[in-house]
C-alpha cells in the first residue's frame, strides 16, 4: 500500500485552517476550537446543567489518575505470578478488578496472551472503543482514520510503520472491539528479566505494548 | 448505517502517525470537550448507543475532516437539542433563553471518580441460552440497516467460527434508537484473514470481532 504524504489524512486535519498542513497539525488547532468550547461550557453553566467543578475533577483524573501505568502493573503482576496470570486469562474483568482498576470503558474485559506463535493487536474500526481503566484515554493515532481503516486489513504493514516486524510464520490475530468488550495485550515476558521485580518490570511495559503495536524489550 | 465511521478494510486514509510522548489532551479545550460530554452524560437522556450512533451521523465530509473532540462536540450538541435540554438557538447564540429556570448539574465534583470508577455493565441475564458454541462455523448476516449496528461492513456475509461466547449483552442496534436493550447472546468471531480479504489477507491472520447473535447464522 502507497500513501501520499502530501495528502490530508482524517482525525489529524482541523477544516480550512489545516490546508498545506501535514504531521503534527493537532499542535495547530484553530483557537475557534477553544472559544467554541468555552461558549459551549459557559452556556451549560449558566444553565446548571453542569459543575465546572466536576469537568476539573474529569480532566484531572485522566491527566494524572488514570493511565497506561494501571496496564502495565497488570502485566507485570501476571508475568510474576502464575496463578494471577492464569486467573486474568480466564476471567480479565475479576483479575483486573482484583487491582481495582475497573472503571468506565474498563467494564468487561479479555485479556490476550502474546505467544510465539500468536501476536495480538487491538483496533476499534468503527469509532475508538479502548480499556480506559488500564491504559487511560487513546492517543491520536489509535483514534485516527489510518489505523481505523488499515489494522484489520493490512496488520503486518501497520506494524511495520511502528518499527515491529514479526516473523511470517507468526499469526497475528486483530480484535476489533465492536461491542463493549475491551481488550489487553500481555505481552511477551522479555529474556533477561528474570530477578526483576513487579516495579521494575511494569517500568518496561509501554502502553503501545499492550494494545498490540510493539513488543516489551530488555532493558 | 454505511456511513464512512465503518472504516475497516479502507485505503487512502494516510500514513499512521506515531507521536512519542503523546500528551493526554493536546490542548485544554479537548479535556473540557470530554469533560463537558461525560458531565452532560450523567442527566441519563442518552446511552453510550445513541452517543455512537449521534457521531455516526455527523456528515461524512465533516466526520473525516473532525478531530475525535470535535466530533464528540458536533454529537453532543445534536443530542442536547434532541433531548431538550439546550434550544439551537441557545447553542448558537451561546447564551439560555430568557426566563430559562436553571437547573442542578447532577453530576458533583465529589462524585466523579466514583462514578467513573463504576463503570456502566452491559451484560444481562437472559431466559434463553446461547445458539451457538465455542467452535461452532457461523456466517454473517448480509445486512444493510440504516440505523445504528455494530457489524462492520468488511465482515458482512462472512464466515467464521465463534471463539468465545461473551454472555448476553445490551443490543446496540435497539438501544441506540430507544427501542430497548433487548439483550442478546454475544460471541467473539474469528474470521481468518483469507476469508475477509481473499489473497491479499494474511495467510496465517485472522481477525476476531465481538458479534452479536443476530448478526449470525449458522454456516
Amino acid at each position: 500500500m502507497s500513501h501520499d504524504p502530501n495528502h490530508s489524512h482524517g482525525d489529524h486535519g482541523h477544516g480550512e485552517h489545516s490546508h498545506g498542513e501535514h504531521g503534527h497539525d493537532h499542535h495547530e488547532v484553530p483557537s475557534d476550537m477553544a472559544l467554541r468550547t468555552k461558549a459551549l461550557e459557559s452556556l451549560l453553566v449558566e444553565k446548571g446543567l453542569v459543575d465546572p467543578a466536576a469537568l476539573d475533577e474529569i480532566v484531572d483524573t485522566y491527566e494524572n489518575k488514570v493511565g497506561p501505568r494501571n496496564g502495565a502493573r497488570v502485566v507485570a503482576r501476571a508475568w510474576s505470578d502464575p496463578a494471577y496470570r492464569e486467573w486474568l486469562l480466564r476471567d480479565g474483568t475479576a483479575a483486573i478488578a482484583d487491582m481495582g482498576f475497573i472503571h468506565r470503558q474498563t467494564e468487561h474485559m479479555v485479556v490476550v496472551e502474546n505467544t510465539p506463535e500468536v501476536h495480538n493487536m487491538v483496533v476499534c474500526t468503527l469509532c475508538s472503543c479502548y480499556p480506559w481503566g488500564v491504559l487511560g484515554l487513546p492517543p491520536v493515532w489509535y483514534k485516527s482514520s489510518p489505523y481505523r481503516s488499515r489494522a484489520v486489513a493490512d496488520p503486518r504493514g501497520v506494524l511495520k510503520e511502528f518499527g515491529v516486524e514479526l516473523p511470517p510464520g507468526k499469526e497475528i490475530r486483530v480484535w476489533d472491539s465492536t461491542a463493549e468488550m475491551r481488550y489487553l495485550v500481555l505481552p511477551e515476558r522479555p529474556a533477561g528479566t528474570e530477578g526483576m521485580r513487579e516495579e521494575e518490570l511494569a517500568d518496561l511495559v509501554s502502553r503501545d505494548s499492550m494494545v498490540g503495536v510493539a513488543l516489551v524489550n530488555k532493558p | 448505517m454505511n456511513g464512512v465511521h465503518d472504516m475497516g478494510g479502507m485505503e487512502g486514509l494516510g500514513p499512521v502517525e506515531h507521536e512519542k510522548n503523546e500528551p493526554v489532551f493536546h490542548h485544554a479545550w479537548e479535556g473540557r470537550a470530554l469533560g463537558l460530554t461525560l458531565a452532560m452524560g450523567a442527566w441519563k437522556k442518552w446511552n453510550i448507543d445513541a452517543s455512537r450512533h449521534a457521531r455516526e451521523l455527523i456528515p461524512g465530509p465533516v466526520y473525516l475532516r473532525s478531530s475525535y473532540y470535535e466530533k464528540w462536540l458536533l454529537a453532543l450538541g445534536e443530542m442536547m437539542v434532541q433531548a431538550g435540554l439546550v434550544t439551537r438557538e441557545e447553542l448558537e447564540s451561546g447564551k439560555p433563553a430568557p426566563g430559562s429556570i436553571k437547573a442542578d448539574p447532577p453530576l458533583k465534583p465529589d462524585m466523579v471518580l466514583g462514578t467513573l470508577g463504576k463503570g456502566t455493565p452491559y451484560t444481562r441475564e437472559v431466559a434463553d441460552g446461547p445458539r451457538f458454541q465455542v467452535g461452532d462455523r457461523v456466517r454473517t448476516r448480509n445486512m444493510h440497516p440504516h440505523g445504528h449496528t455494530r457489524l462492520p461492513r468488511y465482515a458482512r456475509g462472512k464466515e467464521g467460527v465463534i471463539h468465545l461466547h461473551h454472555g448476553a449483552h445490551v443490543f446496540p442496534d435497539s438501544s441506540a434508537h430507544g427501542r430497548g436493550e433487548n439483550p442478546t447472546h454475544l460471541y467473539s468471531v474469528r474470521i481468518t484473514g483469507r476469508e475477509l480479504w481473499g489473497a491479499e489477507g494474511g495467510e496465517r491472520d485472522a481477525v476476531h470481532l465481538d458479534l452479536w447473535e443476530a448478526y449470525l447464522e449458522p454456516a
